[in-house]
């Protein structure tokens, strides 16, 4: 769901152009002279004037990702095989694609062999239009090869990916974000509850049919004796 | 004596959320058996604003004032790693003029950052003098802050691109000026602390974080140089031109309280080195890159990080193409660092607990976000 930054409308789908934030826009772009904004179709000018610039070309609606190479890459492969799914590389960052089964071996793999030894952060993004909506993010550091990659890896909703606090302590408060946050429970975690939210909130804020304005106003009316939280 | 006078039972004990020497709203459940500490629990959340999800709802130009309000007393390095990831994104990099004012600003704000810390910390080991002697030289930083964009903690100093502001008639004089008064005031602080017996006594073999711990606790900044590991993202993965600059990286070997007080000691001497190369490197020419009115990222990801005051700040954000970030992420070092509190308190005395906390350096608007 996004909104309009213009009218406050929302629209379901994210690509989709609110018309009066489009005619706006581009009305703005010709008194201002930008050049990022394509104009929305307009009646055809006077024949007098030279035909309108053509719009600029839209940018791709998928990530312009390299192919990732290098004997890491090659390393995984052999070790790996078709448990990792695709190797890219993309503003000068590598990361990888890997079934939820394998993240946990490649992070050991990785910490024994290779050096990883620091996990920088676990997250997770949100798409509830595809069928695996969530996308686990691992990304890791080395520090004797001053090099950091990402792991990622899709779930389901109701998935329970294995937790990868045996391998990196760290993950411990990070994966009880992400339950937090996103509703993914970590199977093999040591303590899976809330960490920001208190443990009676209902619902997992950063999931995208998670509503801004409509929290849990039940929790709020009880606990703080106000409305609303807004 | 009856023997039952020797028994003792475990006592829980709650310090916090409203404890002076948590920084903020942390509130930690305490297991003591007698005067040890048996074990830790944080709670934490009390300032949680939904950071990350203001994010999704904003445009990438909207958010940038957010972000000053999680590390609020470290505003400017927030905004800068924010910056230099939605830059990366879109394959824009600020001019040179622009990356000098950026150095030149963070380093005040890690000063800034550690004054506050040294002096609080300070306060909750007992001292009370440091505290209103760095409050003072703090003052000057927030002073330049305020001249040159208005604000004086939550300065909201760069854009997305370089800077929005020229710095002001005198900015450079009036680094110069601080940096000069700056150098023999950190002698003073260790005057009055270094080799100060309580203060020793109070933070020596205190709350020891090893490199091995650190590193599989993912704790960043001055904690892991302080075990000995000389790694500074500075150096490691230069931003901004920082490898152009001449300055050392602190280290100790003691992984303990104490060390992280001479790393940051030094550091705050590296910073004023910084400051004053930044200066004498001013040349005129422009402070924004060639960046669209409407940020509109082509789809893409990004991770980025930068070494605040507390350690590795990171943003990922992931673009769609549209005028908001799909997803904003904050790797927050005080949060992160944070979670090292158990291993370190740990088998210690519950007074020390309060140095422990001191010593890791949280602000909770980062911890909580």
């Amino acid at each position: 769901m996004k909104r309009c930054p213009t009218c406050q409308a929302t629209f379901p789908d994210a690509t989709e152009r609110c018309p009066k934030d489009g005619a706006k826009l581009a009305a703005m772009s010709v008194t201002m002279g930008w050049d990022a904004v394509e104009a929305p179709a307009e009646a055809s000018p006077a024949p007098a004037k030279p035909a309108p610039k053509p719009a600029a070309p839209k940018a791709p609606a998928v990530m312009e990702t390299e192919p990732w190479e290098g004997e890491l890459p090659d390393a995984l492969k052999e070790k790996f095989g078709d448990a990792i799914t695709g190797y890219f590389r993309y503003v000068g960052q590598s990361f990888l694609t890997a079934k939820p089964e394998a993240a946990v071996p490649i992070l050991e793999f990785l910490k024994s062999d290779w050096g990883f030894d620091y996990l920088v952060d676990v997250t997770a993004t949100d798409d509830p239009a595809k069928p695996e909506r969530f996308e686990l993010v691992y990304i890791l550091y080395s520090f004797s090869r001053n090099e950091r990659i990402r792991i990622k890896a899709r779930v389901k909703e109701g998935d329970k990916p294995a937790t990868a606090v045996p391998v990196h302590i760290t993950a411990d408060w990070l994966e009880r974000e992400v339950f937090d946050m996103f509703g993914i429970e970590f199977a093999g975690h040591p303590n899976m509850t809330r960490i920001l939210l208190p443990d009676e909130w209902q619902g997992h804020p950063l999931r995208k049919d998670y509503n801004i304005l409509g929290m849990d106003q039940k929790w709020v009316q009880e606990n703080l004796g106000i409305e609303s939280g807004q | 004596m009856p023997e039952t006078f020797l028994d003792s039972t475990e006592l829980v004990l709650n310090m916090g959320p409203q404890h002076p020497s948590t920084h903020g709203v942390l509130r930690v459940i305490v297991k003591l058996d007698g005067e040890k500490v048996t074990g830790t629990e944080c709670v934490i959340g009390y300032l949680h604003r939904g950071v990350e999800k203001i994010g999704e709802n904003r445009t990438y130009a909207m958010f940038n004032p957010y972000v000053d309000r999680m590390d609020y007393v470290a505003a400017v390095s927030n905004g800068l790693g924010y910056c230099l990831a939605v830059e990366q994104l879109l394959k824009v990099e600020a001019p040179a003029r622009a990356q000098v004012v950026r150095v030149i600003l963070t380093e005040l704000n890690r000063i800034a950052s550690h004054l506050l810390w040294l002096g609080t910390h300070a306060l909750d080991i007992g001292a009370l003098t440091p505290l209103f002697y760095c409050m003072r030289e703090r003052e000057d930083i927030m002073m330049i802050f305020e001249k040159y964009c208005g604000a004086r903690l939550t300065t909201h100093a760069f854009r997305i691109g370089g800077l929005q502001y020229e710095t002001y008639q005198g900015f450079e004089q009036e680094c110069l000026e601080f940096c000069d008064k700056m150098l023999p005031r950190v002698d003073e602080y260790e005057e009055l602390l270094t080799g100060n017996r309580i203060w020793q006594q109070r933070l020596v073999n205190v709350g020891v974080l090893s490199a091995a711990d650190c590193k599989a606790y993912g704790v960043t900044g001055p904690m892991l140089r302080a075990a000995g590991e000389k790694w500074d993202l500075r150096k490691a993965q230069p931003y901004s031109g920082y490898e152009t600059y001449d300055f050392e990286i602190p280290t100790r070997t003691n992984a303990d309280s104490f060390d992280r007080y001479m790393v940051r000691i030094e550091e705050m001497r590296q910073s004023v080195r910084i400051i004053q190369q930044g200066v004498g490197r001013l040349e005129a020419g422009p402070v924004m890159a060639k960046v669209p009115k409407v940020i509109k990222p082509p789809v893409g990801e990004a991770y980025v990080s930068i070494e605040a005051p507390k350690g590795e700040l990171g943003y990922y954000i992931v673009s769609d193409g549209s005028t908001q970030p799909y997803r904003v992420r904050v790797r927050p070092p005080s949060f992160v660092n944070l979670q090292s509190l158990d291993k370190m308190a740990r088998g210690g005395l519950v007074a020390d607990l309060v140095a422990v906390i001191g010593t890791i350096d949280i602000v909770l608007g980062e911890v909580d976000r």
